[in-house]
């Protein structure tokens, strides 16, 4: 018997207006496995991402969550899943413990003060625990972001652009540090990104998106076969510039 | 209550919200004295109008306290709407809005919880007026109003909630180019209202406009108690009668326009 997967698309349409961002999307997550979500700009993909988060009403089609329809059951889903954007802040003002005790009453944890000593300690904020969030680095206020999506030690974390501005060396913590936590808990993680050497370090499953479908899926390696190229930035210019696999090859 | 029961997790829900707008508040004296700045502000103006008044009129002479209880009232309105707009636009600035509605927050746990920061921004504000009209104009609020000015107060505060709502949605569905509707748009009401003078004075169309409010019956209420001495329970009826009408309509506008963002995916696009 398979598993359900942590996430179920079907035929998802989403139109603004005349526009038609997400254009009868199929989709299956696999529970357990990093799955990256590749397209370029215009392609969908945050659109999808906030349809799944239960942000955006979509016009057609069927989700489900962690088993659960969404958006209707998103109360029950809400509590078990997480993510991460840059395009969405934690206040300035408030101090990284401020922000996390926060979160972690919002996620209903038993026990705040543990959790957020140990991702403190395992994000490597213990020192900046005190200081304003506005303070910190790009990269220190990356950690603190997935330590708020780490806080309730989700069953589905999506994060839109995880390295986005972060220097190579921050950017490398932080990869090791998803990889680590999500061996352990065995969790699924969803991840847009546009840092192709990001995706084939950690994905197992690639989507990829263009104008609102999904024009093709596979491991990293059977892309990279596929397509004929020796890296996922090829295969990525070459769904972008239309050219196809049998083509490319 | 066991502490993962449904009722004791909204509450710990409610309770960020509040702990969230309170250390922003806690940790900044100048947004502490702006809370009560303007309110004393008004509370001075008012109450050295009320000394040069009372040698002029025998009205302002045998109810002294009718400018100071109708400032310190109005405020209570105001700080209470503004209270509300602005602690949703602090989250707009922040865009913090996709990572409060991606928690397991509900729209109405956060209402709840704007509404109780609304109340602590209204004590500090127009309790520190009040408290200050004490030693500077010998004037007591609850003393002049006695135990009515609970009931006005809480109305007051609940009118201010409403269009607070409203104001809210508006923001939520037009984004910050609506934000200047949470400073201005409550002091269309204000003439209506009949704050310092009665409703009877206003053109017809406006009095019947007027009894629509709840704080035109609240503030006649106060001249009723003030002047002469007495509590109006017709009145108070009609102020609840209409801030339940009010309130429906604040609910159904926040409900119908968080909807209709939620549509458009504005949820995720707010900032500056």
């Amino acid at each position: 018997m398979t598993a359900e997967p942590a996430i179920r698309v079907e035929g998802l349409v989403k139109r603004f207006g005349t526009v038609e961002a997400v254009a009868g999307l199929d989709l299956d997550v696999p529970a357990g496995r990093i799955v990256a979500l590749l397209g370029p700009n215009g392609a969908g993909k945050t659109t999808t991402i906030a349809m799944l988060l239960g942000l955006l009403e979509p016009t057609a089609g069927r989700i489900r969550v962690l088993g659960r329809p969404m958006p209707e059951a998103r109360f029950e889903v809400l509590p078990r899943l997480n993510f991460s954007s840059p395009y969405v802040d934690l206040p300035l003002r408030l101090t990284v413990r401020q922000n996390l005790l926060v979160y972690a009453d919002l996620y209903g944890l038993a026990d705040p003060t543990g959790r957020i000593a140990e991702l403190a300690r395992t994000l490597e904020l213990e020192p900046l625990l005190d200081r304003p969030t506005g303070k910190l680095s790009a990269g220190q206020k990356t950690r603190l972001h997935l330590a708020k999506a780490l806080i309730n030690d989700p069953d589905l974390l999506l994060l839109d652009e995880p390295t986005a501005s972060l220097d190579p060396d921050s950017a490398d913590r932080l990869r090791t540090h998803l990889s680590r936590w999500q061996r352990a808990r065995g969790a699924t993680i969803l991840l847009a990104s546009h840092n192709m050497g990001e995706v084939e370090r950690l994905a197992d499953l690639v989507l990829l998106m263009k104008a609102g479908r999904l024009v093709d899926r596979g491991t990293p390696r059977e892309l990279l076969a596929r397509y004929g190229r020796r890296t996922l930035e090829e295969v990525f210019l070459d769904v972008a510039r239309d050219r196809r696999a049998a083509d490319a090859a | 209550m066991s502490p993962t029961s449904p009722l004791a997790l909204s509450a710990r829900r409610i309770r960020a919200i509040f702990r969230r707008h309170a250390y922003l508040l806690l940790a900044s004296w100048p947004r502490l004295l702006e809370l009560v700045y303007w309110p004393a502000v008004q509370m001075l103006l008012w109450g050295y109008l009320t000394l040069f008044l009372q040698e002029q009129s025998g009205l302002v002479a045998r109810a002294g306290g009718l400018f100071l209880s109708a400032v310190l009232l109005w405020d209570t309105l105001f700080r209470g709407q503004l209270g509300v707009a602005i602690c949703f636009l602090e989250e707009m600035y922040a865009r913090h809005l996709g990572h409060l509605f991606v928690s397991p927050l509900r729209p109405w746990e956060l209402v709840v919880a704007i509404f109780a920061i609304s109340l602590m921004r209204v004590l500090i504000g127009v309790g520190g007026a009040a408290l200050l009209a004490v030693p500077i104009f010998a004037f007591s609020l609850p003393h002049a109003l006695g135990w009515a000015l609970l009931p006005f107060f809480a109305i007051l505060l609940a009118f201010g909630w409403a269009i607070g709502l409203v104001i809210v949605g508006l923001v939520l569905r037009l984004g910050l180019a609506a934000e200047n509707l949470a400073w201005g748009a409550i002091f269309l009401l204000q003439p209506i209202s009949g704050v310092y003078y009665p409703v009877e004075v206003l053109p017809e169309p406006l009095e019947a406009i007027a009894w629509c409010l709840p704080s035109a019956a609240v503030f006649e209420g106060m001249r009723a108690v003030l002047i002469e001495g007495r509590f109006d329970t017709g009145l108070l009826g009609q102020a609840l009668a209409t801030l339940a009408l009010w309130l429906a309509i604040g609910a159904a506008s926040f409900s119908a326009l968080f909807r209709a963002a939620r549509r458009r995916g504005l949820l995720l696009q707010v900032g500056e």
